[in-house]
């Protein structure tokens, strides 16, 4: 904090005053909502709830179908995870290399970054299009009968390609300007002593960016369980029956499609003890970075 | 070296390729007729009809009330992303003012209630959330499709670490000259944070224009549908239809995507400069 600061009775909390007021009545109180709600089974038709301690948790940790959207959620989520970080790094790491055309290849890369998962599941339910999709003729080349929508491993696989293809423009920026960043005596010192490119980058370059990608590990494991939610929604179109779905999908479905708002929201505070983890982790590694630099 | 150069190039050609080909065939194929789609399949080369289906996918009474045009829809998501991104910005350049800048009994505890909304995506407390809007009447406004997204700290963050970076003799000197809170705020602070301010308003705004989940569930009246409502409805209608009108879906998808990548592309620098810097 500043060292010099204003001392006033009322004005501090004047300028709290609309932020708080916004985030007690749209966070704190739907949040104390769900925790009370997981542990209520409610009436769907409003006629009251009883109290059922945890009832709502073992319906929902027990249930085989929900543990098998758990399994595809931690595999989605690594994939999309490991594919867009990597391809991300390594679109940097060509993009720093090169000198010119610089400029060109940094706006064509990062022009994606603004389109939202729902248009870009849009786009790709038209490229795997049983009729139209260039990729599922590309598919059938190779043998592939490609069947997106109705089989499972289908879908699972465009799904995972279209949020990779969504989220490579913004690791691509992160490890870009990490890159940047980097003082150019410590690359010249290392290019005089490592003549090998591959290596120097695996042992010079890649610990120094490892703050930089940590932080986006972070962020991607947040995207590919939370914000692929529109990709999912219109790629199974409202039909789960037998495509994958995310948890969060699984959320959703409970609570407006099953009207089961006891399960729902206990799947809600198992997905938010999962998300506090992950952001105090984030917190940890932050601090310790503004500390180091 | 030389060798390296041209593997360097064709990497990030291929890259690039990937990534903004889907976004060019969408943008061509919207330009032909469904029936020539339907039996081509994805355009590469521009058609002939880009004025009529846009035309059409504008101005086209359509839904199940026969109210909504593609026009208003557009409208809608304007709204939304200006009025969240400029509410944004508003309430949490104040709230990290007091935070930076005033001495105050419960300033720690204002912090740690602003910053767990960091905690939980508003994905995870969806269901509660609408039991909220619905009881408070908000379903079906610009107040409750804008002022809920609002509840989280990010931008106060942002602010709150560029604040931090602002010289502490600007404070002093300001004082010494007489300013008091107001003043400072308004002559020094804000036009000092206009780069932030920019940046965080491009940021926020392709954020809010991209919101889909919550205009899904607070909006069953058209009049407030957004665009990335109209492609859930759009995708709803297809289901069944002979030939679809792939035409008009293009057409919707590149009418979504064209702001936020035109505001992104255009104000690239700040855009980066934005995001990189305000998450230390």
């Amino acid at each position: 904090m500043k060292r010099v600061q204003f001392s006033s009775p009322l004005l501090p909390y004047l300028f709290l005053a609309p932020q708080l007021a916004v985030i007690v009545i749209f966070f704190y109180w739907p949040s104390v909502r769900a925790i009370q709600s997981s542990f209520y089974l409610e009436d769907p038709f409003g006629f009251g709830s009883t109290f059922v301690g945890f009832d709502n948790y073992l319906g929902v940790l027990l249930s085989p179908e929900y543990l098998s959207i758990a399994r595809f959620t931690a595999l989605f989520t690594a994939l999309v995870t490991f594919f867009s970080l990597a391809l991300g790094l390594l679109l940097a790491v060509k993009a720093d290399a090169v000198i010119r055309g610089n400029a060109a290849y940094k706006t064509l890369l990062i022009s994606v970054y603004a389109i939202a998962p729902p248009v870009a599941g849009l786009i790709g339910m038209m490229f795997f299009d049983q009729h139209i999709g260039p990729f599922v003729k590309i598919a059938a080349f190779f043998g592939w009968e490609m069947k997106v929508g109705l089989s499972y491993f289908d879908t699972a696989f465009a799904m995972i390609f279209v949020a990779v293809w969504k989220q490579i423009p913004y690791n691509f920026i992160f490890f870009l300007s990490g890159l940047q960043a980097l003082p150019a005596s410590v690359r010249e010192a290392a290019a005089i002593d490592c003549r090998s490119g591959i290596k120097r980058f695996w042992t010079v370059i890649f610990p120094l960016l490892a703050p930089t990608a940590f932080f986006l590990l972070i962020i991607n494991v947040t995207y590919a369980l939370f914000d692929t939610f529109g990709v999912i929604d219109v790629m199974v179109k409202d039909k789960a029956a037998n495509n994958p779905i995310t948890l969060v999908y699984k959320v959703y479905m409970d609570g407006f499609r099953g009207n089961d708002i006891g399960g729902s929201s206990a799947q809600s505070v198992i997905l938010m003890i999962v998300v506090f983890v992950l952001t105090v982790l984030q917190f940890r590694f932050i601090e310790r970075r503004i500390h180091y630099t | 070296m030389h060798r390296t150069r041209i593997l360097d190039h064709a990497v990030l050609i291929l890259g690039a390729l990937f990534l903004t080909l889907p976004v060019v065939v969408a943008f061509m194929t919207s330009t032909h007729e469904a029936a020539a789609i339907h039996s081509t399949g994805l355009m590469l080369s521009p058609g002939g009809h880009l004025v009529e289906t846009y035309e059409t996918v504008l101005t086209r009474k359509g839904g199940f009330t026969g109210q909504v045009t593609g026009a208003r829809m557009m409208m809608n998501s304007f709204i939304l992303g200006i009025g969240f991104a400029v509410g944004k910005i508003a309430l949490s350049m104040l709230a990290a003012y007091a935070i930076v800048y005033f001495r105050f009994r419960f300033a720690t505890l204002a912090f740690w209630v602003i910053f767990t909304t960091l905690l939980l995506p508003l994905e995870v407390r969806i269901m509660p959330s609408y039991e909220v809007m619905s009881s408070l009447g908000l379903i079906n406004s610009y107040t409750g499709l804008i002022v809920p997204l609002l509840a989280s700290a990010t931008g106060t963050f942002y602010f709150r670490q560029f604040f931090k970076s602002v010289p502490e003799e600007l404070l002093e000197a300001a004082r010494i000259d007489g300013a008091g809170p107001f003043k400072f705020f308004i002559d020094v602070l804000v036009p000092l944070s206009k780069t932030m301010i920019a940046a965080i308003f491009i940021i926020m705004f392709v954020y809010g224009w991209n919101q889909y989940l919550w205009p899904m569930l607070m909006t069953t009246d058209e009049r407030f549908f957004t665009l990335m409502r109209g492609i859930k409805q759009i995708l709803q209608v297809w289901i069944g239809s002979q030939i679809p009108d792939y035409n008009e879906a293009f057409a919707l998808a590149v009418l979504a995507m064209l702001p936020p990548v035109l505001m992104v592309v255009l104000f690239q620098s700040w855009f980066i400069k934005g995001l990189t810097e305000s998450d230390k």
